[in-house]
């Protein structure tokens, strides 16, 4: 019974963690939050689950929902952060909720507002694993977070890209002075943390086997929570905050009731905003000041 | 009360390794004006941090009419009586100067009057007093950031005004004007000087400081290197070493 | 008055009033995404009142604000170490938490929802709403509020000429959740059914919506804004599937070409007291 639940939990951890990412990587680089990542996340899903229904084998479906949603991402930030790079942080953020409430609009026009479900028979197949089992789609939600964030720490430490984003999110003023592009980064990172949305999507779309137009709230809020929890800028702090939200919304459903679940995931982001607003693994205290 | 107004007594400041401010001691009387010169970098604005309560103090003391001022919040410091500009320009963008000149006014807590159009007859009354005092009356109602540098000058000193202080802390007033405007200002801080206010500026125009002060403090990286009426440091070969050494 | 126009009418001075509370509190500086919260606690206050105490409405309402309000102070207080976007999320976080709340808070019938009180008139909802814009409009002209505007565009400045920043922030955060807490109040005795649901993300982004649309520096445009999220897919069914996007285009729109929304202080010059600005301006012309 309990491993059954820290199976469950580390299931959604998973996806938190992936979306979170997403939330983090344009957080830590830019100072920006982008809000349609939350909806990227729901169309990625969306996108998914309707190529899996349509008889294309599941790597094919996640990697089109990677990249309509890197597609998009960069949309986003051609629409909505470029032309507000220099405003006030709290107003790309405004205009990427705009863009969201867009993304919503056009995915209930294309699919309906009912959710679009997988037949109960796929991935239906369980391993066991003594007191607990864990079913295939888990499975796959599991190892491919793991391989997607595998290759993400690979990129950020070892290629040309990942070396000058950490530069970026370092120092944008020396980045700048180094002579890194940091118009066709930003890019960048819009495309790589919308891609990490829509792939995560697909793996909630397997791991429920439905996709509704409002999913993207409310896994998006509760990835901010995860970001916030882990620290806005580390990564690290994301891989810890993600399966540790998890966990703790499937335990406090256990403990407290479904209606208790939310209760305890932003309890805990805000006792971490205000106890450690850098994050549990953040290292700059001056986080929390960046205005 | 007799003491002076303000006294630092060591007064030093460090940023992790640096030492931006050593052992700074000097006086204020009441009345006076005294100030402090140097090259770029030698603490100056520090020191006016470390006054307003911007920065911390490392070590040493502040006294404000024989007060400590150490530890204390930037706007109960502001409430004792002590109103500064800013080196670098910091209007509020969003207000018209006669809007600065009402915001600026010593509040000390919410009052009944903060409820009332611009804060009652008394203060629309002392604002009005300060456009015409700083010559700002023509550009009442435009957006103080939007002015010629200078003018954006005046407000700040306005605004310092109109909060009544007993203190001025004045950075580098002439940066930016010419010649007959330095001269004109000059005249106006000796009035206001004559009228009880007294003053501590920062400042680089050498016969604007000569002119005015009544007593130099130069500083040379943090550090204090000589003092006295403005021709005696003008004559200090010290000085003349560090700071006025290059032709002037 | 038809039932119809008396729900737009409803609706209009519901949000228009909660708006005006995320208004007050985005005057300084701080982006509230959870305001739906404070509309929520409004809600569960006063109608627990007058079903359960028998309160009169206009007690239960001033309640409601009241409780709000201190919430609100409270949820300010600590919010001060948090700044811009990291506030806003804190807000966002205490949203949820509310709504998450009244989920499972039984005594107010948890995730069933919370019904019995009696409905109000029309009219009251926009009496309230006059209340509410008429301090605000005469506020704008207090000293009070240009500290408030200090605060906001320079707030190290606004320590260094004695304004306690810190005192006006969670002030007007306390206000602005009070201010939502009328509004919700009356919504529980417009619609007489309410559940957490009612108050959840997206009716506290409908609610800065509202404000950025409508206008963020003068107390008429977040009422103007309340107006056209009710208004404007009314009269936009043609495109009726669309409208929601429509509104999420017009905010990005808005943010890029006119951040300060739609009424601003000359627009609203222009529209209302185009005579008194012109007997302004020779007198401001005559002192010069």
């Amino acid at each position: 019974m309990l491993l059954q639940q820290v199976v469950n939990g580390l299931t959604l951890g998973a996806v938190y963690t992936l979306v979170a990412l997403g939330f983090s990587l344009v957080m830590g680089i830019l100072g920006v939050l982008n809000l349609a990542i939350a909806e990227l996340f729901m169309i990625g899903g969306y996108v998914g689950l309707t190529l899996v229904l349509a008889d294309y084998p599941l790597p094919v479906a996640v990697l089109a929902a990677a990249g309509v949603a890197a597609v998009l991402g960069v949309v986003v930030e051609k629409v909505a952060y470029q032309p507000l790079r220099r405003a006030p942080p709290i107003a790309p953020l405004l205009s990427t909720l705009g863009c969201s409430v867009i993304l919503q609009t056009v995915a209930v026009n294309i699919w309906g507002s009912d959710p679009l479900q997988l037949p109960p028979d796929l991935l239906d197949m369980r391993f066991d694993l003594g007191q607990a089992s864990i079913g295939l789609a888990q499975v796959v939600i599991i190892a491919v977070a793991v391989l997607l964030v595998a290759i993400l720490a690979l990129l950020v430490q070892r290629s040309s890209v990942g070396q000058a984003l950490r530069a970026i999110a370092e120092n944008r003023d020396v980045a700048r002075l180094l002579g890194v592009n940091a118009g066709r980064l930003t890019s960048a990172a819009f495309a790589i943390s919308g891609a990490l949305a829509g792939i995560a999507g697909v793996l909630i779309g397997l791991h429920y086997a439905a996709i509704t137009p409002y999913v993207g709230v409310e896994t998006g809020l509760k990835a901010i929570a995860v970001m916030v929890i882990g620290g806005t800028t580390s990564i690290w702090g994301v891989l810890l905050a993600g399966p540790l939200v998890g966990l703790v919304e499937v335990f406090s459903v256990v403990h407290g009731g479904a209606a208790f679940r939310d209760f305890a995931v932003y309890g805990l982001m805000i006792l971490v905003l205000l106890l450690r607003p850098q994050g549990l693994l953040g290292g700059r205290a001056a986080g929390a000041q960046r205005v | 009360m007799s003491g002076p107004l303000l006294e630092l007594r060591g007064a030093t400041k460090r940023f992790g390794g640096i030492t931006a401010l050593n052992e700074v001691s000097l006086t204020v009387p009441r009345g006076g004006i005294v100030g402090v010169i140097g090259p770029n970098g030698a603490g100056k604005t520090t020191l006016f941090n470390l006054i307003t309560g911007a920065y911390d103090l490392t070590s040493g003391e502040i006294l404000f009419e024989g007060r400590s001022v150490a530890g204390l919040r930037p706007h109960r410091i502001a409430r004792l009586g002590l109103a500064r500009t800013f080196q670098n320009i910091r209007l509020f963008p969003s207000m018209t100067v006669r809007e600065h000149l009402l915001v600026g006014q010593r509040g000390g807590g919410l009052r009944l009057a903060d409820l009332l159009p611009s804060g009652g007859a008394a203060r629309v009354g002392r604002a009005e007093l300060a456009m015409r005092r700083f010559g700002l009356e023509a550009h009442r109602d435009r957006l103080a950031a939007t002015l010629p540098y200078g003018l954006q000058r005046k407000v700040e000193m306005a605004r310092a005004w109109t909060a009544a202080p007993k203190l001025l802390l004045l950075d580098e007033p002439v940066a930016g004007m010419n010649h007959d405007e330095a001269q004109d200002l000059a005249v106006l801080l000796r009035a206001l000087r004559g009228e009880g206010l007294s003053i501590l500026l920062i400042e680089h125009d050498m016969p604007f400081v000569m002119g005015l002060c009544d007593h130099l403090h130069v500083l040379d990286f943090g550090v204090p290197i000589a003092e006295g009426a403005p021709e005696a440091v003008r004559a200090n070969p010290v000085v003349l070493d560090a700071y006025l050494g290059a032709p002037a | 008055m038809s039932a119809y126009t008396a729900g737009l009418l409803a609706e209009i001075g519901i949000g228009g009033i909660a708006a005006l509370g995320v208004y007050v509190i985005l005057a300084t500086g701080q982006l509230s995404l959870g305001n739906a919260a404070f509309m929520a606690i409004g809600a569960y206050a006063a109608g627990w009142l007058t079903v359960t105490h028998d309160v009169g409405l206009t007690a239960a309402v001033l309640a409601g604000a009241l409780l709000s309000g201190i919430v609100g102070v409270l949820v300010g207080f600590p919010a001060l170490r948090l700044r811009g976007i990291y506030l806003a999320m804190a807000t966002l976080g205490f949203g949820e938490m509310t709504r998450s709340f009244f989920l499972f808070f039984e005594p107010l019938g948890g995730a069933a929802g919370f019904s019995g009180m009696r409905q109000l008139q029309v009219s009251t909802i926009w009496i309230w709403l006059g209340i509410v814009l008429g301090v605000l409009v005469l506020l704008a002209r207090s000293r009070l509020w240009l500290t408030l505007r200090a605060v906001n565009d320079d707030e190290v400045a606004a320590n260094l000429i004695g304004l306690h920043a810190t005192a006006l922030k969670v002030g007007a955060f306390g206000m602005g959740a009070a201010i939502s807490g009328i509004s919700g109040a009356l919504f529980a005795h417009w619609h007489l059914f309410i559940e957490p649901g009612n108050f959840g993300f997206e009716r506290s982004t409908e609610l800065v919506m509202a404000v950025i649309l409508g206008g963020s520096t003068v107390a008429a445009g977040p009422v103007l804004g309340a107006g056209l999220l009710v208004l404007l897919p009314e009269t936009l069914r043609f495109v009726a599937d669309w409208r929601l996007a429509a509104f999420g285009a017009l905010l990005i729109l808005v943010l890029l070409v006119r951040r300060q929304g739609l009424l601003d202080r000359n627009l609203l010059r222009a529209l209302t007291f185009r005579r008194r600005g012109a007997e302004a301006r020779p007198e401001a012309a005559e002192v010069s």
